[in-house]
């Protein structure tokens, strides 16, 4: 049911862990659902230089997680906050019709973390 | 890649004796039964024996066997007949919060179209009360519905107890036994049992066959109507390979059933010595002992989720199954952890492990070499794990 590229992120996922002295750290999802990711990144200058994730989910919320992680790792603020949920199931070949709604938040985790960034340097 | 498969109580393979004999009955033997030619008796006769095999596994006389498509529809005959045939008397059923789905949303179903409807509580191995159960009976009660043993984390019911109660009430009393056929002794008789679902596929036979008991005397409206075959309960020409494999599953199930229990009875508790002793924060869902199906293994493993564990575990080749909500295609978890009193977090990382025929110490052991290093993994990505909640 799952397409290659998510068995791919979700046996080998990229930038598992936590970084310490994060600049931005989002949260998204809840334990009741059975999903929750978490993003800590740093960012220098707009732009991405590092991300991390943690995740407890299924096999589609892992491989997200792990996919959006390489597709913003390097990219400008305004160039990740384009990357949705949709792109990011898209560059993983496609999720199973019922994990669209339920397992495909990381994106939206980047975002958040992405906020939590501009918070914290406004002033 | 080593294969063990452990989700016996999703499904068994057909023991080849079932499937050469089956055979026959495609190829050979192809009449339909109410012929009255050759093609037509040789089928028949094969039939009868069928219904005598099923009948002696469960301590019911052949003419009590009406065979149907499955567990399923022997569920709904047994509710939806008796529910309708029984409505003079009164409109109130009595089920549980942990029946499978099949007697669960039947029930529902008939509560919102005329009858009313109690769903007892369990406690937190899986268990009913009987103490709760009589106390739900009402005058109008018509019929209790319990299962004998979840098929999720094997608790068994105090199926005589309530039996030997709407006996006394007169309440009709239907159990479902699909998990716990060849694995408990069941006497209809003895437990007073008046509706019994069976199926042939948990028990090395083929899929799409299942029987439903009904005592002599009871009555059951039929779901479908056609051409009376099964004494009109059962309309619709007879799956004769299949019942016919069904009869020979049973057989063999009868033969095999004390020894088969002393080995899954092992094998079970070797698997949850080991996981309870190699994996923290893991808690044991259902009783354990003689309270729990011989084959039925199922932990919580905190922290992760039980898809995820379910694919790690098929990449080293165990397939087995779980109470996430990611599995069910449903939003929820399991709606039997739930009534436990599980957390959905917790309920989220149950793994269920189901023993069968031709497991062995060995695989056991693959498993309890294998399942820490994959709980680590997945802790080590959780957000919900850190190395001081232990």
């Amino acid at each position: 049911m799952y397409s290659d590229k998510v068995i791919d992120h979700f046996t080998n996922p990229r930038n598992v862990g936590e970084i310490e002295g994060a600049n931005g750290v989002g949260q998204v999802g809840n334990a009741k659902c059975g999903d929750i990711m978490r993003i800590s990144l740093v960012v220098e200058e707009d732009i991405i230089k590092d991300i991390k994730f943690k995740t407890f989910g299924c096999g589609a919320a892992v491989a997200t997680s792990s996919m959006v992680t390489e597709m913003v790792k390097g990219k400008t603020l305004e160039e990740a906050l384009k990357v949705t949920n949709s792109t990011v199931a898209e560059a993983l070949g496609g999720l199973p019709e019922t994990k669209l709604h339920c397992s495909n938040l990381a994106a939206d985790a980047v975002h958040d973390a992405i906020k939590n960034y501009l918070e914290k340097t406004k002033v | 890649m080593k294969r063990i498969y452990l989700d016996h109580s999703a499904t068994t393979p057909v023991d080849p004796q079932v499937a050469e004999l089956m055979m026959k009955y495609f190829v050979d033997y192809y009449g339909n039964p109410s012929s009255v030619h050759y093609y037509g008796r040789e089928v028949r006769k094969a039939l009868d024996e069928a219904r005598t095999q099923v009948a002696t596994l469960i301590g019911a006389n052949p003419a009590e066997i009406a065979f149907t498509s499955g567990g399923t529809e022997a569920d709904n005959l047994a509710i939806q007949g008796a529910a309708k045939a029984k409505l003079k008397k009164g409109n109130h059923l009595i089920t549980s919060a942990i029946e499978h789905h099949a007697v669960l949303d039947t029930c529902k179903h008939l509560g919102k179209n005329g009858y009313e409807l109690t769903i007892l509580p369990v406690d937190e191995e899986g268990i009913i009360s009987v103490d709760e159960l009589k106390k739900a009976i009402r005058p109008e009660t018509i019929l209790v519905s319990i299962m004998h043993a979840n098929n999720e984390v094997g608790s068994i019911q105090p199926i005589e107890e309530i039996g030997k109660i709407t006996k006394q009430q007169d309440i009709l009393f239907h159990v479902d036994a699909v998990q716990s056929l060849g694995k408990c002794s069941i006497d209809v008789k003895a437990m007073n049992i008046d509706l019994l679902t069976i199926s042939s596929h948990k028990i090395y036979g083929p899929k799409g066959v299942g029987a439903l008991y009904i005592r002599k005397g009871v009555r059951v409206s039929p779901l479908m109507f056609g051409g009376a075959q099964e004494r009109k309960i059962r309309s619709g020409t007879e799956n004769a390979p299949g019942i016919i494999g069904f009869g020979k599953a049973c057989e063999l199930a009868g033969q095999r059933m004390e020894s088969e229990r002393a080995h899954l009875t092992s094998l079970r508790d070797k698997l949850i010595d080991g996981i309870m002793s190699k994996i923290d924060n893991v808690k044991l869902n259902g009783p354990s002992g003689s309270k729990r199906l011989v084959n039925n293994v199922n932990v919580s493993i905190n922290f992760i989720e039980g898809e995820s564990l379910l694919l790690s575990l098929d990449m080293i080749g165990v397939a087995a199954s779980s109470g996430s909500a990611c599995t069910s295609g449903s939003l929820d978890p399991s709606h039997v952890l739930l009534a436990m009193g599980l957390s959905h977090e917790v309920a989220h990382g149950s793994l269920r492990l189901s023993l069968g025929m031709q497991n062995t110490d060995e695989d056991i052991d693959y498993v309890l070499e294998e399942l820490p290093k994959i709980v680590d993994r997945l802790r080590a990505m959780s957000p919900l794990y850190t190395k001081t909640s232990c």
